[in-house]
């Protein structure tokens, strides 16, 4: 074996498509994310359309319970699962040791990004297939859910790494553990906002989580077009989260 | 292969708040041989080291490496330059060995191959657990492993053999003998003098964030000055001995009961140590003169806090 230099970049998609896969495999074999991805979000769609422990505001049971879970899985992508293994990898020092890879740092973030859509592809068919299971029909149009889920992941995603580079790993740990648990309580995921206090609707339904619910039940449910006021909300939550990241997120 | 330097560090100053980390270092590396930086703990060691990784800016003076600025330059450089960060770090804890240098080698154009890479490393019985289950020493050798994958022909390795059995110590130096051996630039920062002086060409003693002496070991050591070394008695009051020593040789305690007189050693020297230990009622016991090791010079250079 020699190791005389032979040195050079692989093509930066290769890189990309590389950092994608790797990540995607590391997510997919953490017993603890997908806890959070996979089972908490089916175990509660199974459990809540079988028991029939909230009103569900005149929807069907099933109807109203997919999409606030659709919500609530990409809730737990790209916000509190990105937190952890992010706030982790800083601990680590991985991403200080990737700075010294060929992979530039917009392909590393790029490759985070393709990573959550690859998660949340695969969530879509685990809550979709167990809602039809279940006896949902979907309807509403496919293009306002992909831009709402693209929204609503670039708002968790922000606001994730955001935590993920100000705060310590566990203390990242604790933190977006309870905003998932917050955001799934109040976000009207399975609890519909007009079960809360009429003073605090608005600002639950300004939250990122309830926007995207509130969304995606609109075209799931109610076969609307483009919510756009959600759309707006997330893509608000997206630029401040996202503008607050890039300021203060440290790399090390 | 271009003789210019492979890093040139001019003048460095690097400042962490209020303190100085690094006060006007510079240095020069010459490609292709092993340059060690040697330094007591919190030395400055890793600090000019990522300077030159390109992970902190200067506060002053300039730091270029291959001839290119760490920091601007840095997208050319980071497929030349192998990078270990300090106690292994910087790899997936949920990640494997072989599929961690797998995934790495893919970011190059010719990368090694990672089996033979694993071979080499003594990695194979552990390349299916994951790095948070793998051993200090396991840790260490992956991180060895993936700073070399790129086939890069600089590499600045921190503390590479810190936490590593003995056996596997030198097993990681014949490696680095091989990497000279291939033409590799290898900068490594340690704080064990006998690593500095078995591997090295080149080795930097930088204390308090400052060069205090470069060159060989051969060099470092050789000059003059020999020394005398006797055992006797802890905590001798060694101040009337020193009168009686001319002034360009110096005696210390090096250990409890251990002194070690360096200068000009001849026959009249001996004779002032012995006369001073006969007036003293000491006898020195294990009484030898020598060369001085590249440690004499290191105590001596760096003493004053660590001896």
């Amino acid at each position: 074996m020699t190791f005389s230099p032979a040195p050079g970049a692989a093509p930066v998609t290769r890189m990309l498509l590389a950092q994608t896969a790797f990540e995607t495999r590391l997510l997919l074999r953490n017993g603890e994310q997908l806890l959070l991805t996979a089972v908490i979000p089916a175990l509660l769609l199974g459990l809540l359309a079988a028991v029939p422990v909230f009103d569900t505001d005149g929807y069907d049971r099933v109807d109203f319970l997919v999409p606030g879970i659709l919500a609530l899985a990409v809730m737990s992508t790209a916000f509190t699962s990105l937190a952890i293994a992010t706030g982790y990898e800083r601990r680590y020092g991985v991403l200080k040791r990737l700075a010294a890879a060929p992979l530039p740092r917009w392909s590393l973030l790029l490759s985070k990004a393709l990573t959550m859509l690859v998660i949340e592809a695969l969530q879509v068919l685990l809550v979709g297939g167990l809602g039809m299971a279940l006896g949902w029909r979907p309807h509403g149009s496919v293009f306002a859910v992909v831009i709402l889920v693209v929204a609503g992941t670039l708002a968790f995603a922000g606001l994730g790494l955001l935590m993920a580079g100000t705060l310590r790993a566990e203390a990242t740990l604790a933190a977006a553990n309870l905003v998932y648990l917050l955001l799934l309580v109040l976000g009207g995921a399975v609890i519909p906002l007009s079960q809360f206090p009429d003073g605090l609707q608005p600002v639950l339904a300004a939250t990122p989580t309830g926007a995207l619910a509130e969304g995606l039940r609109a075209v799931l449910a109610d076969g609307a077009g483009v919510p756009w006021a959600a759309v707006g909300v997330l893509a608000a939550w997206a630029a401040a989260g996202m503008a607050a990241a890039a300021r203060w997120f440290r790399w090390e | 292969m271009s003789s210019s330097p492979a890093v040139e560090i001019d003048g460095l100053v690097k400042r962490y708040g209020g303190r100085t980390a690094v006060a006007g270092l510079s240095l020069v590396v010459s490609p292709g041989a092993i340059t060690a930086v040697l330094g007591p703990n919190g030395a400055g060691k890793t600090t000019t080291v990522e300077c030159c990784e390109g992970y902190r800016r200067p506060d002053g003076g300039s730091v270029r490496v291959l001839g290119l600025d760490p920091h601007r330059d840095a997208r050319e450089l980071r497929p030349r330059v192998g990078v270990m960060l300090q106690e292994g770090a910087g790899l997936y804890p949920g990640a494997r060995p072989r599929e961690l240098l797998t995934h790495l080698a893919r970011m190059y154009a010719h990368p090694l191959e990672t089996g033979q890479l694993i071979e080499w490393l003594g990695l194979h019985d552990a390349e299916r657990t994951p790095v948070r289950r793998l051993s200090g020493g396991e840790r260490q050798r992956l991180a060895l492993a993936c700073a070399l994958v790129g086939r890069p022909e600089l590499v600045f390795l921190d503390e590479p053999t810190s936490g590593v059995d003995p056996a596997m110590r030198r097993s990681i130096w014949d490696l680095l003998s091989q990497l000279r051996a291939d033409g590799v630039t290898v900068v490594l920062t340690t704080h064990l003098i006998d690593e500095a002086e078995r591997i090295a060409d080149q080795v930097a003693i930088i204390d308090d964030g400052r060069l205090v002496a470069t060159g060989s070991p051969a060099e470092l050591t050789s000059s003059d000055e020999s020394t005398v070394q006797f055992t006797g008695p802890p905590r001798l009051n060694l101040s009337t001995l020193g009168d009686a020593l001319p002034p360009d040789a110096v005696v210390r305690e090096t250990a409890p009961g251990r002194y070690l007189v360096a200068g000009t050693v001849n026959p009249q020297l001996l004779a002032t140590v012995a006369s001073w230990c006969a007036a003293h009622d000491v006898l020195p016991e294990e009484l030898q003169i020598g060369r001085r090791s590249l440690e004499d010079v290191f105590l001596e250079l760096t003493g004053r806090r660590h001896a």
